[in-house]
């Protein structure tokens, strides 16, 4: 759950951890003791921050991003959803359970170009799957949606994740 | 072309259980790849050697820390622009030129190009939205997360 209430500012050594390992962790036995000379602490710091980092969660994991595509899920279908503002954040939190939906968020409706408030990501191996999946999803929402649609990723065009400036 | 990787790749066993052990905790020990490949009964220098070869072919787009900006004080948003087919590649050049830009994809819609923006401070979003804006003359449409019901940034290979 976000909650903008905690979201403390980047505090000064916080922020020197994100420039220095947004691109990456370094490929080293030691690689907080490798950011703690870059960054002129001692490596005890560097982990418990990161700790700290985690705890909040300012840090989700620490971890690989797999190309989806690379892996063997060719298939990645953002389905949106028009759902009954009255009943959105019940049926929400019930489709984001579902084992297949890797994300799931209420989004703003931008009317009259956009209807849909439920954005829910679904990945499988080929567009079929997918689309049964999504029609688990539309048997859950029943008559609390009242419209829907699957939009399919046919490119990555950028996946860096997030870069701070210096 | 994009320079991402499109198409599967060939993996073996240890790639795919490199890649499902690192999308679990890593560990803040002093030799923490030591611990993860001792977990996956391989020694540290072929665990180095596999997580590197796969970031260079883009099996893995990036290992390490997964920020959460919006709990250090910044915001994410999801943006969308209806770019006309025979701009597509200018356009999509313009959009990734932005730092604030931490992915983006190609979806079939009307509204084609759907990227995530990250900026450091909020106040920042609003005016990176104008100036991609201004950049590729097309209206941006902002989607800002009004709840979040689920995220698990885990794939299982």
């Amino acid at each position: 759950m976000t909650d903008h209430a905690d979201a403390a500012l980047l505090d000064e050594l916080d922020r020197r951890l994100v420039l220095a390992t947004q691109k990456g962790l370094p490929l080293v036995s030691r690689p907080y003791e490798l950011l703690a000379t870059q960054l002129g602490i001692s490596s005890e710091l560097v982990r418990a921050r990161l700790a700290s980092m985690l705890s909040r969660g300012a840090i989700r994991r620490i971890g690989a991003v797999p190309n989806h595509y690379a892996i063997g899920y060719t298939a990645n279908g953002m389905s949106v959803w028009d759902v009954d503002d009255a009943r959105i954040d019940v049926l929400g939190e019930k489709v984001g359970a579902l084992s297949f939906v890797t994300h799931c968020y209420r989004r703003p409706r931008h009317l009259p170009d956009w209807r849909y408030n439920l954005f829910a990501m679904v990945h499988g191996s080929d567009r079929a799957t997918v689309l049964e999946q999504v029609e688990k999803i539309r048997d859950m929402l029943g008559d609390s949606c009242s419209g829907h649609d699957v939009l399919f990723s046919t490119r990555i065009l950028k996946k860096t994740g997030l870069r701070i400036r210096e | 072309m994009s320079k991402e990787r499109q198409a599967p790749v060939e993996l073996d066993e240890l790639d795919r259980r490199i890649i499902n052990a690192l999308q679990g905790e890593f560990p803040l020990c002093e030799e923490p790849y030591r611990e993860v490949a001792a977990s996956l009964a391989v020694d540290e220098a072929t665990l180095l050697a596999r997580l590197s070869h796969m970031l260079e072919q883009r099996v893995l787009t990036r290992f390490g820390p997964m920020f959460q900006i919006e709990r250090m004080g910044g915001r994410f948003v999801l943006a969308a622009l209806a770019v006309p087919d025979d701009r597509f590649e200018e356009v999509a050049a313009l959009v990734n030129g932005f730092a604030e830009v931490a992915h983006n994809y190609r979806r079939e819609h009307r509204l084609n190009m759907w990227f995530v923006l990250a900026t450091e401070r909020p106040e920042d979003m609003e005016r990176v939205c104008r100036e991609i804006e201004m950049v590729t003359g097309l209206p941006v449409f902002a989607f800002p997360k009004e709840k979040e019901y689920f995220v698990e940034m885990r794939l299982r290979a």
